[in-house]
């Protein structure tokens, strides 16, 4: 009997996680070694072992992460993508919050529409989402018109919106929103509304309600809804590449140029190495500093 | 911060509005006889019947849901099975080889996988696309299929085998029919997905093989025609429905999903 339920167990574990394996867990594992090889003479990668009489020979280096670290350029993307990470997801956490709190604080009966409304949007297409700023932000557009029509007012240089900072920033917000939605939302409908009634009763203004009560019962859903935010922003590619020009370019169009252009991989890993890893030093610290804080984490 | 619901109220619907008006111009231009977009000129389908015949654009379609279809396919079938040995046993690392997919930036995953399927010589096109699609949708589903089977009251199985079930039959017969709604939705976010995808299939696609949204990129990196706002209008109307559907079927399921 129990090798029988070991075999069904197999049967049914087995089939995805081979999969998961030899696509997932393979490929990063190939990553990791290939950030410790050589270029190949015609891009890709070299060899990273050659077989002769003797046996095989590992043909490994640390040059790529001893390029990185004395090169200032990729340091400084590194901090700047952090830096664009960090405002994407404080941008995204005010704007999240009324609204989390508004789909939590209405009747029961509209909150499954109220938060399908929110999640509707964010399943169309990724492209086409971004696309669409690149209408609203355009030079033709109304509200560049505006902008430069109040700077021309005012005898200042007209500005691009486009292709700027600032088209990599809003649209960064834009495609992450439903992200922090959905984590403070799952967390602020579990409030019990009878502490609130508490506080008012005791003389509690609402912003005292607000900031000693509601906030601090929502850390645990702001950490996740951060982690999920800050982690898709830092690896940004596509936004930076369409929204960005060349002012904009962020970390990960660092990495899509070596791989597809550059075609150095060894770099392009070794790159994408310190990302991964800087991901998980961030995520494992937010969460960290959400336990210690008494919460739990619930995406 | 919030004070007064009502101000919560106008915050909440500036951000609806944040959330829905890009993709309303889009729509909107859509339908707008002028080439540049930038004013309306008049309402026009022509965009429309440029879509239909544009070639290109068909066959990037074709291939789209093509890859949608198996990939959702086998996705489903994995990761349902993937769910049932979440929710059934305690693995130590199997949590987090679901879990790992989703935590890691997309640009990392398609990277990775380029470097895997070239080095392995497997020929970048359709079928890397399709196998590296499978890899992220298994976690969507079987995240969506384990939620369902948590909710669901483990009284009935127990039953079942009291009454001579056999660990097949009770799951063919009870858990299978309970979950299905489960299966269908994550079905349907995995199609929804893949269809979607950009980032990952874009490093595993190749040179001739061509998906929608790769064909979007193009068109928006090189000269956008009001033929994108077309495509992109049916590609919304199409992903909304599909996930009106799939909410209908596991309201929970979607919001933790996602």
């Amino acid at each position: 009997m129990p090798d029988k339920e070991r075999l069904t167990r197999w049967l049914i574990a087995g089939p995805p996680w081979l999969y998961l394996l030899l696509l997932f867990v393979a490929p990063t594992l190939i990553m990791v070694a290939a950030s410790f090889g050589w270029p190949g003479a015609e891009g890709g990668l070299s060899p990273l072992w050659v077989r002769d009489a003797q046996g095989v020979h590992f043909d490994l280096t640390l040059d790529n992460y001893t390029d990185l670290a004395a090169t200032s350029v990729y340091a400084w993307l590194f901090l700047k993508s952090l830096a664009y990470a960090v405002v994407v997801t404080a941008c995204c956490l005010i704007l999240a919050y009324p609204l989390a709190l508004t789909i939590a604080r209405s009747p029961k009966r509209w909150r499954d529409a109220l938060l399908l409304l929110v999640i509707l949007p964010f399943w169309s297409n990724f492209l086409v989402r971004i696309y669409a700023w690149m209408i609203i932000l355009g030079p033709q557009a109304g509200l560049s018109r505006l902008v430069n029509g109040v700077l021309a007012w005012l005898h200042m240089e007209p500005v691009a919106l486009l292709f700027s900072p600032f088209a990599v920033l809003i649209g960064l917000v834009y495609v992450h929103l439903p992200f922090m939605i959905l984590p403070l939302y799952a967390n602020l409908e579990k409030h019990d509304p009878a502490l609130l009634d508490a506080a008012r009763d005791l003389g509690a203004a609402p912003w005292q309600c607000f900031w000693q009560i509601t906030f601090p019962l929502s850390r645990p859903g702001v950490v996740a809804g951060a982690i999920l935010v800050f982690i898709p922003a830092l690896g940004a590619f596509a936004v930076p590449d369409i929204l960005g020009g060349t002012g904009g370019i962020m970390i990960g169009n660092v990495i899509k140029m070596q791989f597809l252009e550059a075609r150095d991989w060894p770099f392009g890993s070794a790159l994408s190495i310190v990302m991964t890893v800087l991901v998980l030093v961030l995520t494992a610290a937010a969460a960290w500093a959400a336990r210690r804080s008494g919460g739990r984490i619930y995406a | 911060m919030p004070r007064k619901p009502t101000l919560r109220w106008l915050a909440a619907i500036g951000v609806y509005a944040f959330l829905y008006l890009p993709l309303l111009i889009v729509m909107l231009h859509s339908f707008n006889a002028s080439r540049l977009g930038t004013q309306w000129t008049g309402f026009t389908l022509h965009w429309y019947r440029v879509l239909l015949h544009d070639g290109e654009m068909l066959r990037a379609a074709y291939h789209s849901l093509l890859i949608a279809t198996v990939a959702s396919a086998v996705a489903t079938v994995l990761g349902t099975l993937a769910g049932v040995s979440l929710h059934r046993y305690k693995m130590r690392l199997f949590p987090l080889l679901i879990v790992a997919p989703l935590a890691i930036p997309e640009l990392l995953s398609g990277v990775s996988l380029l470097i895997f399927f070239v080095l392995i010589d497997f020929t970048l096109g359709l079928a890397s696309i399709i196998l590296a699609h499978i890899a992220f949708c298994i976690s969507f589903v079987a995240i969506v299929v384990r939620s369902r089977l948590a909710g669901m009251d483990p009284a009935l199985v127990e039953a079942a085998r009291d009454l001579g079930a056999s660990p097949w039959q009770s799951f063919r017969y009870v858990t299978l029919p309970l979950i299905a709604p489960g299966i269908v939705a994550g079905a349907l976010l995995a199609f929804t997905l893949s269809i979607d995808d950009f980032v990952i299939t874009f490093f595993t696609a190749g040179v001739d093989a061509s998906t929608l949204p790769l064909r979007i990129y193009t068109m928006i990196k090189i000269t956008v025609t009001p033929e994108v706002n077309a495509i992109s209008t049916i590609l919304v109307l199409l992903t909304l429905a599909i996930v009106a559907i799939a909410s209908r079927l596991a309201p929970s399921a979607l919001r933790s999903g996602a």
